[in-house]
């Protein structure tokens, strides 16, 4: 086993964190000639050499179709796709392996929601309930449904720093209400939201809850059962996993209760041409072959954050974004966009005179990889008055030396601009 | 690569003081451009009289290379022919797009946008202006340019 497997007390010290960015061969990779740094990991994270070897031990020894076959194989990937969902399971502290779906990501299991669970039972008048943060994979699939169903789409305002208005989303809350979706930790700004408060508003008021993890799940232990929320979606590549795979966590009895949203394969019990006996939980939501290599990839991703201990990450995390807050702060004409008390290790900025889009080129050219552009949230650019940032979001394999090199290069680039 | 390339002084210059900023009143033509990539939004206003570009202004915002690109692009198109307009956008989209094409002498000034195209994430900024005013255009009654 790798780094992984020695989860150490404490903090994570300079020296753990060489030690594990050693478990990522692409962060060796040279851009231009320099030395990658790699700021991107809101976008997706990279994998390490366990979730690579993972993949690969699957492709040349397990694989098979799942669920189908009697041979040794298909039984070998059916145990090793099986077994991934109990990790997740587990992961998320589940009641139930039943309650684990698999999706291609956090898109896939917001939409599965939105079809299966939102749309049949919605009609005119009626509201869902979002807020002003949210990444367009948590707006988008909510207007679809408002548009073939007649409800409406209500969105809770934020504050100038980024931060939700609780006051303001509890008043719109209305009888009407008949679901909340809202993100966990904001894309754009990193803003983290009083989800504990979120569900407690939606529980008393009984409107189910869908908390959109994908940018919290890297640096927050989630237990669905103590936050008891009615859905939890994430995806594997922001996770130190592969990219097409996700998970959505249903509560076991509203998924009893909701329609298979995709025909086919697997999600059936028997099918003759009059009527078909839809399969069980979780396998009614998995129409056709599933993505097992994927599913095998992030259980050993969790295996690896687990290992290294999330509470220990987001510590770390914490630090470097403390730094780059600081480093960025000091630079002339830098203006950082979300300065919420609660955040992950995230920074959205913008550079007066240099465009954010410009500022990305020619920190490529130094190696350096972050995003730039609206981050598929552009009502957050637009309350923000912007139509961009630039956004450097960082994992427990970043370093002080990469926000240095970081912060060296936005000035340069101010000064190229000047 | 080098960023001086890209970054030259006239794309600078035109980022920082883009020249024929404003609105023109129809009848003359417009149309808006969107670069979802990177947000650049602009309209580009064209007036045309017996085929020729007698007037020629944007607005909006964008990143250095879509702003000078479309600076650069009222600067070199205004008093052209509709035919000329569309035989220099043609020029400069093959230079955009083929690392190798040879830069031709009557870009003039628009040749400082030819180190673009070693950054191909950045090509769509460069043309942006370009294909607004063909959008802008596509209704211009002299619009005569069919070859």
């Amino acid at each position: 086993m790798s780094a992984a497997s020695a989860a150490l007390p404490g903090p994570l010290s300079e020296r753990d964190v060489a030690r594990y960015r050693a478990d990522f061969p692409i962060l060796a990779e040279r851009i231009h000639g320099k030395e990658l740094a790699y700021l991107d990991n809101g976008a997706s994270a990279q994998r390490p050499r366990a979730v690579l070897d993972a993949e690969r031990r699957y492709a040349e020894h397990m694989h098979a179709n799942v669920h189908r076959g009697v041979h040794t194989l298909s039984q070998r990937a059916t145990d090793a796709y099986e077994g991934a969902r109990e990790r997740v399971r587990l992961f998320l502290n589940a009641r139930s392996s039943r309650e684990i779906i698999f999706t291609r990501g956090t898109t896939e299991a917001i939409n599965l929601v939105a079809q299966s669970y939102a749309r049949p039972r919605l009609g005119p008048g009626d509201e869902i309930l979002i807020t002003w943060l949210e990444h367009h994979a948590n707006i988008v699939p909510w207007q679809m449904v408002a548009a073939a169903t007649g409800a409406r789409l209500v969105v809770a305002p934020i504050t100038p720093s980024g931060e939700l208005d609780l006051e303001a989303f509890a008043r719109l809350i209305s009888p009407r209400t008949r679901l909340i979706a809202t993100a966990h930790v904001s894309n754009a700004l990193g803003t983290v939201l009083p989800v504990a408060a979120i569900v407690a508003l939606g529980r008393s008021r009984g409107v189910p809850v869908l908390l959109d993890g994908a940018q919290a799940v890297p640096h927050i232990a989630i237990d669905v059962q103590a936050l008891d929320c009615d859905f939890y979606a994430f995806s594997g590549h922001k996770l130190y996993g592969p990219t097409g795979i996700g998970v959505l966590y249903g509560r076991e009895r509203l998924l009893e209760e909701m329609p298979p949203w995709q025909g086919g394969g697997d999600m059936i019990l028997t099918v003759s041409f009059e009527a078909t006996t839809y399969n069980a939980l979780p396998y009614k939501f998995e129409a056709g072959t599933p993505n097992m290599g994927g599913a095998v990839g992030l259980a050993a991703a969790i295996d690896y954050v687990e290992g290294i201990g999330l509470a220990r990450i987001a510590a770390y995390e914490h630090g470097l974004l403390g730094y780059a807050t600081e480093r960025l702060s000091a630079i002339d004409g830098l203006t950082i966009i979300g300065t919420a008390r609660d955040k992950a290790s995230l920074v959205s900025f913008t550079l007066a005179g240099v465009h954010p889009h410009d500022l990305g080129t020619i920190l490529d050219q130094d190696g350096i990889a972050i995003r730039t552009g609206h981050h598929c949230a552009m009502p957050v650019m637009e309350f923000f008055g912007v139509p961009a940032t630039a956004r450097a979001s960082f994992a427990f394999y970043n370093t002080r030396a990469e926000i240095d090199r970081l912060a060296t290069a936005v000035a340069a680039a101010r000064a190229l601009f000047r | 690569m080098d960023l001086k390339d890209l970054y030259r002084d006239v794309i600078l210059d035109h980022n920082r003081a883009p020249r024929n900023r404003g609105e023109l009143a129809p009848p003359a033509h417009s149309a808006r451009g969107h670069n979802p990539l990177c947000g650049d939004q602009l309209t580009v206003y064209a007036s045309v009289r017996d085929g020729v570009i007698d007037d020629l202004k944007f607005e909006g915002s964008g990143c250095a290379i879509s702003v000078a690109s479309a600076s650069l692009m009222t600067e070199a198109l205004k008093g052209k022919t509709l035919t000329e307009a569309e035989r220099l956008f043609g020029e400069l989209h093959e230079v955009l797009t083929h690392s190798d094409a040879p830069v031709p002498a009557d870009l003039g000034k628009l040749a400082a946008l030819s180190g673009v195209r070693e950054f191909p994430a950045r090509v769509k900024c460069a043309s942006l202006a370009w294909h607004t005013l063909r959008a802008a255009l596509a209704d211009a009654p002299a619009a005569v340019s069919t070859e």
